[in-house]
């Protein structure tokens, strides 16, 4: 996956880092930010390249981050390119102006760095806060490594525009966030190349005197749905797109689903973020013992790309699901996807949904084996399985 | 009659949606035509929401953003950094909100932006209530005033904006009215002409929350300003202030008793009303000689 070493820039740098990297990069016009741990490293480091005058970005620090977001908003409907970060607490507040953005089909790209939300009040690596987000008309990606984080930040935005949705990536706390890796940075003039400023309609055009979000009749509404709806599907093939073109400028591509060793798979791992490289590990092992694994790491998460997972999972007999975050009364939010997304399908494997390392708990390499070992054969259990 | 001094340039249509009667149509009018063509607007939900108008209509020739009820000072300043970063720094962003998205729901935004100091024109429609879900309090309705959700009238006061403002240190803050329409004009369009945060509050006699009659707006508006209720004041840099009415030169009692939302009142408390009006003028005279 490693881009030819010639002409690289590698610096080392952590999860948030490589995410400010990949914003200055993508130079967008305004970003709003207000601090939470883990994600303040990437507002500071923003702010240390506007400060050095790297980075050219209008940057706004309001009081919270329910105002963050409303000028993100606002700042959009002016046609300008827009950025913002938060975790957790402050994902939850924005969540009002989530709905807003995507029901304006504004495209903002948030990053999101996944932190257990309180009570009780935990800094631990979960996904339940952009996950209990799903609902709001926003794209959702997950990284698994810093590098992946830089990529994936610039090519959100090409989706963004292009489907004008708004996207939201995600990388684990501490565990991304912090972890720190050496990283390909890009040359500025090839992300440019990647990704051209697109003249948006300008919808606040002071010649035209359009109204934006004002009050709709429940036809009109329920049209924006529909809209939403058709630009929902072209997301796969954008996120499929924007990954490919992506890989043939840096030697790394990407795309909706990433598949690992599941060639004759009797038995694959489904997960999301961070512990897919646990998994992965869990799978070479595997392997070594004579036990058939795979792992089928989802990155593009909203939309779910339910037929390459179809396609992915099709002589698979039996998949794991690795849920790190709990929907209460549900279980795991990626397993109940995959069992909705399977459902009355031919062919489909068992599936087991588990709730693996729920407010950030280890999750070591062994418990993944034996998680393979004891269920490849075991009967279908659509019960969410609480691991220790 | 008085003529009324403003450049009327058709920037605000007939056909909106207020009440009949009701006097915040016109200081819109007025408004919208002072600001001028090169303006872009934030909006949020409250009475002047209903009168800006439902898609596809729009009662305004400049374009709306529709906001969300507690950002509008957050979302009036995306526009202006989105429309800075796109090279267009002379368009006038005019933000509109009721007193319930100001002295409540939007403070903490309101409080951000002017922190900030952000180079945004903000005006309030201060009917003195939540007017547009159909009356209840807000912390801009005045003592002993009944509301949906004070019957009895309500037992704090109002809260004083301004001051809160003029802690802000911001350039600019007015009080207006539509009684007095050249007033409001000329403020809008100092405010204009000035960098940084401004705020305009407007009394807007609301015709049902207050219990006025459908023709009496204007007249409620003058008394208030007339009595002392809502002097029209700047204070400059949070630091200047200045009255431009005329004095104080009438009682509350014509005031109150066009109002139904008062009607309950005892002579006592009529009384202590009084008494908190005079006293509220005589700390703003002090101030206008600090
Ligand atoms: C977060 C949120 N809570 C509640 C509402 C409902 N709401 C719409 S308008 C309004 C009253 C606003 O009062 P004010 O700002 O004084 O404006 P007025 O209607 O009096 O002009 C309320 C509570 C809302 N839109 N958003
Ligand atoms: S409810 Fe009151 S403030 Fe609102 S439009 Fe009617 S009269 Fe005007
Ligand atoms: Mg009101």
């Amino acid at each position: 996956m490693n881009a030819p070493i010639r002409n690289e820039n590698l610096q080392l740098l952590n999860g948030n880092h490589a995410v400010a990297w990949g914003v200055r990069l993508a130079s967008p016009d305004v970003a709003p930010l207000y601090p939470i741990t883990p994600q303040t490293p990437i507002l500071e480091k923003l702010i240390d390249f506007k400060s050095a005058d790297l980075l050219g970005t209008e940057i706004l620090t309001p009081e919270s981050e329910h105002s963050a977001m409303a000028a993100a908003v606002a700042a959009s409907a002016t046609g300008a390119r827009v950025f913002s970060a938060t975790s957790s607490q402050g994902l939850l507040l924005m969540h009002e102006l989530l709905h807003y953005a995507a029901g304006s089909r504004l495209p903002i790209v948030l990053f999101n760095v996944n932190r257990t939300p309180a009570a009780p009040w935990g800094f631990w690596p979960d996904q339940i806060d952009s996950l209990s987000q799903r609902d709001t008309g926003w794209v959702q990606l997950y990284s698994e490594t810093p590098q992946e984080s830089l990529d994936t930040v610039i090519q959100a935005f090409r989706i963004a525009e292009a489907s004008e949705l708004p996207v939201m990536v995600n990388h684990d706390a501490f565990y991304v966030s912090h972890a720190v890796e050496p990283v390909s940075v890009p040359d500025q003039g090839a992300v440019e190349l990647y990704l051209p400023k697109v003249d948006r309609s300008m919808w606040l055009d002071t010649d035209i005197g359009r109204a934006i979000g004002a009050p709709i009749g429940q036809d009109g509404w329920n049209r924006t749905r529909r809209e939403m709806d058709a630009a929902m599907q072209t997301i796969v093939g954008l996120t499929k797109d924007a990954g490919k073109a992506w890989g043939e400028m840096s030697g790394r591509p990407y795309a909706p689903l990433e598949l690992y060793r599941c060639d004759d798979a009797e038995v694959v791992f489904v997960t999301m973020g961070s512990m897919a490289g646990t998994a992965r590990e869990a799978v070479d092992r595997l392997r070594e013992s004579g036990v058939a694994a795979g792992l089928v790491k989802v990155r593009l998460f909203r939309p779910m790309p339910m037929a390459d997972l179809h396609a992915a999972l099709a002589d698979i007999p039996c998949a794991l699901v690795l849920d790190r975050n709990y929907s209460p009364g549900v279980g795991g939010v990626l397993h109940q996807e995959l069992m909705a997304g399977f459902y009355g399908a031919e062919n489909a494997p068992r599936i087991f949904g588990f709730l693996t390392g729920v407010g950030g708990t280890n999750v070591p390499v062994e418990m993944l084996e034996k998680l393979a070992v004891d269920y490849r054969q075991a009967k279908q259990n659509n019960n969410p399985i609480w691991v220790e | 009659m008085k003529d009324i001094e403003y450049n009327e340039a058709g920037q605000f249509c007939s056909g909106h949606n207020a009440c009949a009667g009701c006097a915040e149509a016109l200081s819109m009018r007025v408004i919208l035509n002072a600001v001028g063509k090169n303006t872009v607007g934030v909006v949020v939900p409250s009475c002047v929401a209903i009168i800006v108008g439902a898609h596809p209509r729009s009662s305004a020739k400049i374009p709306f953003i529709h906001g969300l009820l507690e950002s509008a000072a957050a979302m009036a300043s995306g526009v202006k950094r989105g429309l800075v970063s796109q090279g267009k720094d002379d368009t006038t962003v005019l933000c509109l909100a009721g007193d319930g998205g100001t002295y409540d729901i939007g403070l903490q935004a309101l409080s951000s932006a002017a922190e900030r100091n952000e180079d945004i024109l903000y005006v309030c429609f201060d009917n003195e209530g939540y007017m547009n879900t159909g009356g209840q309090t807000s912390s801009s309705t005045p003592l002993a005033a009944s509301t949906g959700s004070s019957p009895l009238g309500k037992t704090t006061r109002k809260k004083n904006l301004v001051e809160i403002l003029a802690a802000h240190r911001i350039p600019y803050i007015a009080t207006a009215s539509p009684s007095h329409l050249s007033d409001l004009s000329e403020k809008v369009t100092k405010a204009k002409a000035i960098r940084g945060m401004k705020v305009i509050i407007v009394v807007i006699p609301c015709l049902p929350g207050w219990g006025i009659a459908d023709d009496a707006a204007v007249k409620v508006s003058r008394l208030a300003v007339e009595s002392g209720v809502f002097p029209l004041i700047e204070v400059e840099d949070g630091l200047r202030y200045s009255i431009n009415s005329a004095d104080k030169t009438k009682p509350i009692d014509e005031y109150l008793d066009l109002q139904k939302r008062y009607r309950h009142i005892s002579d006592s408390e009529r009384v202590e009303l009084q008494q908190d009006v005079d006293d509220s003028w005589d700390r703003l005279v002090a101030r206008t000689k600090m």
